[in-house]
């Protein structure tokens, strides 16, 4: 039911639908159609299919799907057979330490993904402290980690916490009868886990794989720095962009065409595979974790244990070797303990970069804030077509790969009238559209669950629409929202693919600043920064934990 | 100031969909007037119409002489109540009870002893710096009707206000709101679904059905007087039985399909004719016998003691199963399976038309405008 009595077109939010509409036309479809025309341009200056002819007839370059597919595919299988039994155990089961495990399994979660790939070539590359002790004690080689492997291991550690964190939501909406009437008729134990609890649990799973294989499809950050021959195709756009021999725009445009295409293909996959499994349930009583009998409760402490020291432990051996004392250059490690790559990076402009990363943090989070509150107002509370509109166009960036975001803004934004590039504010536009998506679905939730009547309680006691919005729905939506908002904080601090395609010296971010010290193999500096960055994603992350309480967090 | 309300010709679509076709209504100043209906009668949605929440899409609705079908819903001065109570989770009670004010921008002092006044009132006073997620329902709802009254509505509107409650506290509450009620003299327009609810505070029940009115009146007419058989079947409980209406020497007959029979005073005039009736009789209605002495021939299924009464369901010799009430008293209960005769207090039942449209009584009282 609309609350509006009189259809007058000039209504605040007929205005404000308008104005959004305008601004998704500006920096999404014209970047995207901008991408798609260029994709056509040819390296000889005319129009045609020469690229995607190129891209599909050159197994060189058609492998890179196959190994994004091969990659993605078998992140998601590892993730879900190691996450789907850790939220099992952590939910069922008394365990110790639980805060403590989840903590750090967010956070494995949350760091920049080429950081955790640069942190485990620390730990197992050709340098790496455990290659070299292997080596040194036993005189034992370690096969090579780089490639495939290095991307799985890379990748999985860092995305079955999304496995574990939407399983863990779905066993938490399950009811403790449920649980009791299958132990009544019988069914318990290694039974009950597959006969019941993964079958109620198979939406989140659903979801969660889907999460996983995106990420793991678009991620840029891992292959680059761990991939070395093994090639998938966000790099590959990068690639093309960067260009080794001159750059190749055209080339570019068509392979982020392709990987469009395909992401859309795999969302639109999965939507159709959780609607066929979707159903609801609602706990009145939710499971009471129980004791494990000895030997069990030794097993699934130790497996959860493990599987997140697995995970952890090659960041904070990157947190570790940011204090080691390095060589002039900084390229090698030597004796001893101290602060000289921090004093390093402060004298390379680490200020700057943290100044930065701020400020386009901060920036985009309160865009996209003001963006997804009045998007999901005019979706729940204003339907029409226009909102229709602008809900299918706010899903849109869900399927864009970061470094396609990225060469779409450059693409549209280097010529007049709006000239963007090189600026901060590209940076900013690229981080709102990646982003908004999200926060544009949990801002929906969260209004869908405020009853209308709230609304015209307000307005029947003589307040008007627009204060109404402020002084009712907003403060009412504003926990789930502030807790939405320091994860994309965390997102887009962490985030490298978009800005390494659109960043100057002038815009540089810890991440990318991160970055440039590892492609100079300046270990013990990129360490320093990387750490500095992890400092800042834990205390956002403790902000966020302490403002959702014991919410779920869902990304 | 408190208002009277004149509804014309009211008409309300959902897309193609018609919801109410076409009401009229009047409520008088001051008056506890309420909409009683199943669900999806219209009671809500011509409830949201006065209070300016959903469109007209005809008729006209009058405060005293003023049209406010244009009305911006925030300047009707209404004091509204909702089924969930709709308290602002985020602000005190206090803050509650003084947002209408505030936005009417009443001096502070002013503000401030208002809200005390009401919250007092309803007895929300020792909870005033309390975050209302505390509170229990009954509580909530106290503070959504002192928040509601506070700004001294012209009209106050009530959607089932104590359908989120437990049995016990709804009938705890519906004491609270008519004594408030009686206290402030404000009109309200109250929405329930539960008769014994309406019957309990209203000053005139208004019974709807698909968007129709069916009967306007106080509780007493609509129930002794129902003018057809759906207002007999929801008001209260009735049994409906087919019978034959005969007319002999001027007196009127009533023969049921086992040949009982007994006269019937009071049909109408124009009425006076042999016909095929409906006869409405409700379970307090029949006099159970255990003698030999003409009535109808029942079996008894079933009975349930309950303390003040005692319930029956038998079936009648004509095949039909009917509900039974009797005061309980020191003598046994019936058994089931045992033989009875009943007898019917044939001055308190209905008779209607073989549609069920129409009452054939006199004293049927419908307060409807046309």
């Amino acid at each position: 039911m609309s609350l509006h009595t009189r259809k007058s077109k000039l209504e605040i939010w007929n205005l404000i639908a308008y104005l959004i509409v305008i601004l998704y036309v500006i920096f999404l479809i014209f970047p995207l159609a901008n991408i798609l025309k260029s994709s056509f341009d040819q390296a000889d200056g005319t129009k045609g299919f020469g690229n995607f002819v190129r891209f599909f007839g050159e197994p060189h370059y058609f492998n890179t799907i196959i190994n994004s597919f091969k990659v993605s595919i078998v992140v998601t299988i590892i993730s879900i057979i190691l996450g789907v039994p850790l939220a099992y155990f952590y939910n069922m089961y008394q365990m110790k330490g639980k805060r403590f495990l989840q903590v750090v399994i967010i956070l494995c979660s949350m760091s920049a993904p080429f950081i955790g790939a640069y942190s485990w070539i620390l730990v197992l590359g050709r340098n790496g402290v455990i290659t070299r002790l292997l080596e040194n004690l036993f005189g034992y080689t370690m096969p090579n980690i780089y490639g495939f492997k290095g991307i799985v291991i890379s990748l999985t550690s860092r995305l079955f916490p999304m496995v574990f964190l939407y399983t863990s939501g779905a066993l938490k909406s399950i009811d403790n009868s449920l649980i009791e009437a299958s132990q009544n008729l019988g069914t318990r134990g290694v039974k009950m886990f597959f006969k019941v609890i993964t079958p109620l649990c198979m939406p989140s799973i659903l979801a969660a794989a889907l999460i996983v294989f995106m990420r793991a499809m678009a991620d840029f950050g891992t292959p680059l720095m761990i991939g070395e021959g093994f090639r998938t195709f966000p790099v590959e756009i990068y690639n093309a962009y960067v260009g080794e021999v001159g750059q190749n725009f055209g080339f570019a445009a068509a392979i982020s065409i392709v990987a469009i295409l395909i992401t859309a293909l795999v969302f639109l996959l999965q939507k159709w595979a959780t609607s066929k499994f979707s159903f609801t349930i609602n706990a009145m009583h939710t499971i009471e974790s129980k004791k494990a009998k000895p030997a069990f409760n030794f097993f699934i402490h130790f497996y959860s244990y493990l599987l997140v020291s697995i995970a952890m432990l090659p960041q904070v051996y990157l947190w570790y070797s940011s204090f080691r004392n390095t060589s002039r250059s900084g390229n090698v490690f030597m004796e001893g303990h101290s602060l000289m790559s921090y004093k390093e990076v402060m004298k390379r402009g680490l200020g700057v970069s943290i100044k930065n990363t701020f400020f386009v943090g901060a920036l985009s989070v309160a865009i996209i804030l003001v963006l997804a509150v009045l998007v999901s107002y005019l979706v729940v509370r204003r339907k029409s077509f226009k909102s229709q509109l602008i809900d299918t166009m706010s899903m849109v960036p869900y399927v864009l790969p970061g470094s396609v975001v990225g060469i779409a803004l450059i693409s549209a934004f280097n010529t007049r009238p709006l000239i963007l590039t090189g600026s901060v504010a590209i940076i900013i536009v690229a981080m709102v559209i990646r982003r908004i998506p999200y926060t544009i679905r949990s801002s929906v939730a969260i209004l869908g669950q405020i009853p209308i009547s709230m609304e015209e309680a307000a307005i029947s006691l003589g307040s008007n629409k627009l204060k109404t919005f402020f002084t009712i729905t907003v403060p009412m939506m504003r926990n789930g929202i502030v807790a939405g908002a320091l994860l994309s904080w965390i997102t887009i601090i962490t985030e490298l693919s978009t800005s390494i395609i659109l960043y100057t010296a002038r815009s540089q971010t810890l991440t990318v600043f991160t970055y440039v010290f590892v492609s100079r193999g300046s270990d013990g500096q990129a360490a320093a920064v990387a750490t500095v960055l992890s400092l800042f994603t834990i205390i956002s992350l403790t902000a966020f934990m302490i403002i959702s309480k014991d919410k779920d967090v869902t990304m | 100031m408190s208002v009277d309300i004149h509804i014309k010709h009211a008409v309300k679509k959902f897309g193609n969909k018609t919801i109410i076709p076409d009401l009229s209504l009047d409520v008088q100043n001051g008056e506890f007037f309420t909409l009683l209906g199943p669900s999806g009668c219209g009671k809500t949605t011509l409830l949201r119409m006065i209070a300016g929440f959903n469109t007209i899409e005809g008729g006209d609705f009058f405060f005293n002489e003023k049209r406010i079908n244009d009305l911006d819903p925030s300047k009707r001065n209404i004091g509204m109540v909702f089924q969930n109570y709709a308290i602002f989770p985020h602000l005190t009670v206090r803050k509650n009870v003084a947002f209408g004010l505030k936005n009417k921008k009443f001096p502070k002092d002013q503000i401030e002893e208002l809200t005390d006044q009401f919250m007092r009132l309803v007895h929300v006073d020792e909870y005033a710096d309390r975050i209302p997620e505390r509170l229990s329902g009954g509580q909530q709802q106290r503070v959504a009707l002192a928040r509601a009254l506070v700004i001294s509505p012209d009209v106050l509107l009530m959607d089932e206000p104590l359908s989120n409650l437990d049995a016990k506290l709804r009938v705890e509450m519906r004491t609270v709101i008519k004594r408030i009620h009686d206290d402030v003299g404000i009109t309200t327009i109250y929405v329930t679904h539960d008769q014994e609810e309406a019957m309990a505070v209203s000053d005139r029940i208004a019974v709807m059905n698909e968007g129709v009115i069916q009967q306007i009146g106080n509780p007493q007419e609509v129930y002794q007087r129902p003018t057809n058989v759906f207002v007999a079947s929801f008001i209260g409980r009735t049994n409906i039985l087919e019978a034959r209406l005969s007319i002999r020497d001027g007196r009127s007959y009533l023969t049921f399909k086992d040949g009982f029979e007994f006269e019937i005073e009071g049909v109408l005039e124009d009425q006076m004719k042999d016909q095929d009736v409906l006869a409405s009789i409700r379970p307090e209605d029949f006099v159970l016998l255990h003698g030999e002495e003409k009535g109808f021939e029942a079996v008894v299924i079933d009975s349930t003691f309950l303390g003040l009464s005692t319930h029956y369901n038998v079936t009648l010799a004509t095949g039909d199963e009917v509900e039974i009430t009797q005061e309980s008293s020191r003598k046994s209960i019936v058994k089931r399976g045992m033989t009875v005769s009943l007898q019917v207090k044939s001055d308190m039942i209905n008779v209607f038309t073989a549609d069920g449209e129409h009452n054939i009584l006199s004293g049927v009282k419908n307060d409807e405008v046309e």
